[in-house]
């Protein structure tokens, strides 16, 4: 009887744990179809940053900056 | 880098529609296809927000999902775009986009409907970057060119935010810090004191409005 009751004891918290495990995903998710046209190239690739992708990420991190008026104004 | 996003300051954007004459002049967009637009809220009413819209870029686009024929693609940058010579213009993503994003333009009778057009994030298309074949059919290529949108670059306000996710989201956030001191629950910002006030110039601390703004008056004898 006591062997049971322990065994309830222990399922308890275990049932409880892993119900977390069993939730759903509450968004739709799309389906997307696979792309059918012609491939694009990387806006890095061709000139002025011949494939230089942390160039470009660079110059375009400080026009982004240009729209803070906190940063460029003072 | 984070995704391309847009991001528009509804207590800035004065609907002043420059963003949407920088579009029309960078991509020569054609009469009755409008990238983007200027929406107003409470038009006229003090208290009236705008703001401007087009393709938001989603993460998880529907006009990618419902396209029968699957012209659309995405770019490493989480830029939405698609290929004008697959396109059937069968206005499928018009119904799905929650944003009425995708344009078509009208160039014969009987409403025959030409291929869907839509902001490109000023990243072109699939044909060769900087060309006059991109330009003729997605319009200019900023993007390869290491620079922004037109439309949020021009943006006179700085309402209109266009870039990295993560970078506008800094920019976005330090305005809102700035905002909070502004005003009380019972008389929020609004206007110019919301929208552009500046940090105190020794502590660079936000500086609370001068007075609450009085109220309206009512009736009154003739």
């Amino acid at each position: 009887m006591r062997s049971v009751a322990g065994i309830v004891l222990l399922a308890l918290p275990l049932a409880l744990f892993l119900a977390g495990c069993g939730e759903r995903p509450q968004v739709v998710n799309y389906k997307q179809g696979s792309y059918q046209g012609k491939p694009d190239t990387p806006a890095y690739r061709g000139a002025p940053y011949n494939g230089d992708k942390t160039q470009w990420e660079h110059a375009l991190e400080a026009r982004a900056q240009n729209q803070n008026e906190y940063k460029r104004i003072r | 880098m984070a995704r391309m996003k847009f991001l528009c300051d509804a207590e800035r954007c004065i609907e002043c529609n420059g963003c949407v004459t920088a579009c029309k002049q960078e991509h020569d967009i054609p009469w009755g296809v409008n990238r983007r637009r200027v929406v107003t809220i409470n038009d006229g009413v003090p208290g009236e927000r705008s703001i401007s819209v087009a393709c938001m870029h989603c993460s998880d686009a529907p006009c990618m999902a419902v396209c029968p024929v699957d012209c659309f693609y995405k770019t490493e940058e989480g830029v939405v775009l698609h290929d004008k010579d697959l396109c059937i213009g069968c206005g499928y993503c018009f119904y799905a986009c929650p944003f009425g994003a995708p344009q078509f333009p009208q160039t014969g009778a009987f409403g025959v409907r030409g291929k869907m057009d839509k902001c490109t994030f000023c990243a072109g298309g699939p044909e060769v970057d900087g060309s006059a074949e991109e330009f003729a059919k997605y319009g200019r290529n900023r993007l390869s060119e290491g620079k922004l949108p037109a439309c949020a670059e021009m943006c006179s306000t700085k309402a209109l935010l266009g870039g990295d996710a993560d970078v506008l989201s800094d920019i976005y956030r330090q305005r809102v810090t700035m905002r909070a001191a502004r005003g009380t629950a019972a008389t929020p910002p609004w206007g110019w004191d919301a929208a552009y006030g500046r940090p105190d110039a020794v502590t660079g601390q936000p500086v609370p409005n001068a007075a609450p703004p009085s109220p309206a008056p009512t009736g009154g004898k003739s």
